[in-house]
């Protein structure tokens, strides 16, 4: 393996990693607002108990995400020199916005949330998650405004001196059409993610029969926000799907192992091919006549444009070479993100019918048990709705512009990315360890006992505020 | 202001930006260094598990919010000067490596820290919170030193030196001055934050370490500036900035000794901001220097960005630095009661403000 390999390795699992722990703290900030401000406004125990019950797993979450993320940012500049110099009068802009206008309010504000419960009055102490979720989002949006911008590049003019891109237009690097799609369909996968979290979360409390008058209402608020979350991440994925037919024709066409170009394009169930010799065409596919063209196209007979097609054009326009992603990648990645998320849907709205009757979703020991293992589901579609976007992006690290065997650092040894790249995986898996120890403790240990922030005696003011949210 | 161009000379948006960027890295130090200190510092200041806990609330609330500013003057230098980005990070690779494993240990550790009741998984945790706010604290110092003496490049302003080249005589006395440093300024904040027995031994320690601290400071920038003399470095000129920066670390400690931790606090801020504005000065107008030959060394016009992207840079700085200035400086209001016996943990704030639990104003 070369730098180049290894590189490539180091951004996977640091990537990969990042965002498992993104969208769960994206969503369960929108989770803990919503129980705060239903606790600020009916100053109902119960809410305050959930409240501080999730935030404790946010938190969890949170502080691998914030840790980890300092990586993605260096990353940039360590592993991909050249691509920083290429890119970065564009790609630099939405992160140090990203940091001036997110990431302080993010930081800022939890910690007022976390120390601030005696400290703060309550409407200001709600105004801080409200904060702390608006924050995320916003961090969201910056961070896909410039991944976007990989996947479709705007708003930039290429310098015939420097051989640099350099932007022309901040308003369309932030309002790219790909980004708009991207950001609402990840949002709403952090939604299903953290829904899924919660219902799983509950579930196991109510199989044991643990705090059921607490949980009982609890589990159909995250069953509707699965069902709900999972429709909207569908549906901005369709929109997005369309969208890359056009802009990125090859990453469609590899995520359905579309060889030639059809109208009436089938949509493909199961395909095989020998794909690690980036072959010409599928040994086997089982498919559905006319699916593609109504999902690419919303029309019968559509054309769509196959892989063997594109690379003859991107030959022509970019020189000789392979324009090709790893077909088998891109093709099955594809298939697991949206079949589990539909599987969530599924899963959720079978659920909901379960909870028609009082008590018979809380009797159903199997339903309970599926949903604990069904925390998963949106976890491991969302990285392999990563890989698939990025791999189906290959060779191009910026679509059209700049390959990735082109944007490595030039002066870094494989031996130093190798070096590095077994220091993280190693500082990863032990984090990784830790924290999910953590998280089954703190689920494990449920919420606090009723009347926990009652004040011992009556008048005895010192007992009657509630602790900082550190254990 | 904008009407700045991006030609040669002072009046540019490459030197506003290089300031900018300056100024950041001013933001980190000063708030970080003293959680560093804190770090470094607990367990000679925390004799049990639970003063250590009230040391580590002391930064609990603000630490997060101070590394924001390291992820800023990152993303600054990745917008502004691509180049300048993409030379440092990928020619210090592994130093960086070796400062991000730091960096991640001890936001776990503080973060993690609390989240089970154990005496053992407490210790354990306190010590490798010290152990990785020294490592980060040293490796600043190295790092930096490195950028302003000069490391080897080729002609286009790539680092070519090894992690074993950036571990000279002269980054090392830099990298102890700033964890010796920062050590000081660490203890001067928990003056600041703690009350009875643990403030009284924070000034004590703050008062053993102003003296190292002041002469590391004082033969740091001496050194500097026979290197910078050496390479015949043009408009360094030992001025006000090097020497008030030389002369507050001794100000701090007579401070200290006078019983007014306030002033002294701010007098090492002052310090490691005028330390931190030296190496910049000394810098300018190249943004990293090669020792292989000082036209190779990359400057602020061979690396930045597009007057375009500058300009739309400068904008969004105007508008938000203000305003997270506000926010990070009210939630040091929030959190400014001292912490110290259990039971007094409250704010005179909190006093003031709350009202019972439940029974909020509706």
């Amino acid at each position: 393996m070369d730098a180049l390999d290894l590189a490539r390795w180091q951004f996977a699992v640091t990537t990969l990693y990042h965002f498992l722990f993104v969208p769960l703290t994206i969503g369960l900030a929108w989770f803990l607002v919503g129980f705060q401000t239903a606790w600020y406004r009916s100053g109902d125990e119960r809410w305050l108990r959930l409240t501080r019950f999730f935030g404790k797993l946010f938190l969890i979450n949170f502080a691998i995400g914030v840790v980890t993320g300092i990586v993605q940012e260096f990353q940039f500049g360590m592993n991909w020199s050249a691509y920083s110099r290429y890119v970065g009068d564009i790609f630099g802009a939405p992160l140090a916005i990203e940091g001036l206008a997110a990431f302080f309010v993010e930081s800022t504000f939890l910690g007022l949330w976390i120390f601030g419960w005696d400290h703060l009055k309550p409407k200001v102490h709600l105004a801080t998650i409200w904060l702390v979720a608006l924050g995320t989002c916003a961090s969201a949006y910056f961070i896909l405004a410039a991944n976007s911008w990989m996947q479709h590049p705007v708003g930039y003019r290429l310098n015939p001196v420097t051989h640099r891109a350099e932007m022309t237009s901040i308003f369309k690097v932030l309002t790219n059409p790909t980004l708009i799609r991207a950001f609402g369909h990840t949002i709403a996968a952090a939604g299903l993610t953290a829904s899924m979290l919660v219902l799983g979360v509950t579930a196991w409390h109510l199989r044991k029969g643990r705090s059921t008058e607490l949980f009982a209402p609890v589990v159909r608020i995250a069953l509707w926000a699965t069902l709900a979350a999972g429709i909207v991440t569908a549906l901005l994925g369709h929109a997005q799907g369309q969208l890359m037919t056009k802009e990125q024709p090859m990453k469609m066409a590899a995520a359905e192992a579309l060889y030639t170009t059809e109208s009436g394009a089938h949509f493909s169930l199961f395909a095989l091919g020998p794909w690690e010799r980036r072959p010409s065409k599928n040994l086997v596919n089982i498919a559905i006549p006319h699916g593609l063209s109504i999902l690419a196209d919303n029309s019968w007979s559509g054309t769509v444009e196959g892989i063997n097609d594109i690379q003859a054009t991107y030959a022509k326009e970019y020189g000789p070479g392979n324009y090709k992603p790893i077909i088998g990648v891109t093709y099955w990645t594809f298939r697991i993100m949206t079949g589990l998320g539909f599987l969530a849907v599924l899963f959720a709205a079978a659920g909901l019918w379960l909870a028609r009757k009082p008590g018979r979703l809380e009797r159903s020991s199997l339903y309970l048990k599926l949903a604990v293992l069904g925390i998963a589901l949106p976890m491991v579609a969302n990285l392999t709705g990563w890989l698939f976007t990025e791999m189906g992006r290959q060779p191009w690290v910026v679509q059209g512009l700049l390959l990735t065997s082109q944007a490595v650092s030039p002066t870094v040894s494989a031996w130093s990315v190798g070096l590095t790249l077994a220091g993280f995986t190693l500082l990863y898996g032990v984090l990784a360890a830790i924290e999910a120890k953590l998280m089954a403790r703190a689920v494990k240990a449920g919420p606090d006992p009723e009347g926990a922030y009652e004040p011992e005696a009556p008048g005895d003011e010192k007992t009657r505020a509630i602790p900082a949210l550190t254990y | 202001m904008l009407a700045l161009t991006t030609s040669h000379g002072y009046w540019n948006l490459q030197t506003l930006w290089f300031f900018l960027i300056g100024v950041l890295w001013i933001g980190y130090f000063v708030l970080e260094g003293f959680d560093f200190g804190v770090g470094m510092l607990l367990p000679l200041t925390g004799r049990s598990t639970e003063e250590r806990t009230t040391l580590i609330r002391t930064i609990g609330p603000v630490w997060d919010g101070n590394e924001v500013w390291l992820l800023v003057a990152g993303g600054a230098t990745f917008a502004a000067f691509p180049g300048w980005y993409a030379s440092l990070f990928s020619g210090f690779y592994l130093a960086l490596f070796l400062v991000l494993v730091a960096l991640i240990v001890r936001g776990i550790a503080i973060e993690y820290r609390n989240k089970r009741p154990e005496e053992e998984w407490r210790r354990r945790w306190d010590f490798t919170l010290a152990g990785s706010s020294a490592v980060a604290a040293l490796l600043w110092g190295v790092a930096f030193a490195n950028v302003v003496a000069g490391v080897p490049t080729d002609a286009h302003g790539q680092v070519t030196a090894s992690l074993l080249d950036l571990l000279n005589p002269y980054a090392l006395f830099g990298g102890v001055t700033t964890l010796v440093l920062f050590a000081f300024h660490g203890a001067l904040f928990l003056g600041l934050r703690t009350r009875g027995e643990l403030e009284e031994r924070a000034r004590r320690q703050a008062e053993a370490l102003a003296l190292p601290a002041a002469l590391l400071v004082l033969g740091f920038l001496a050194w500097t500036y026979v290197n910078a003399v050496n390479a015949h470095d043009k408009g360094v000129v030992p001025g006000i900035i090097p020497i008030a920066a030389a002369c507050l670390p001794f100000v701090a400690g007579a401070l200290v000794r006078a019983r007014k931790p306030g002033w002294a606090f701010a007098a090492t801020a002052g310090a490691i901001a005028l330390v931190t504005l030296t190496l910049f000065l000394n810098l300018y107008p190249r943004v990293l220097v090669s020792s292989t030959s000082n036209a190779f060394s990359p400057t602020i016009f061979t690396t930045s960005s597009s007057h375009y992207t500058l300009t739309v840079m400068t904008i969004v700085a105007v508008l938000f630095t203000p305003i997270v200035l506000m926010y990070q400086a009210w939630s040091y209001w929030v959190f400014r009661a001292r912490l110290g016996d259990p039971d007094a943990v409250r704010s005179p704030g909190e006093l003031l403000a709350r009202t019972p639990l439940g029974k909020h104003s509706e």
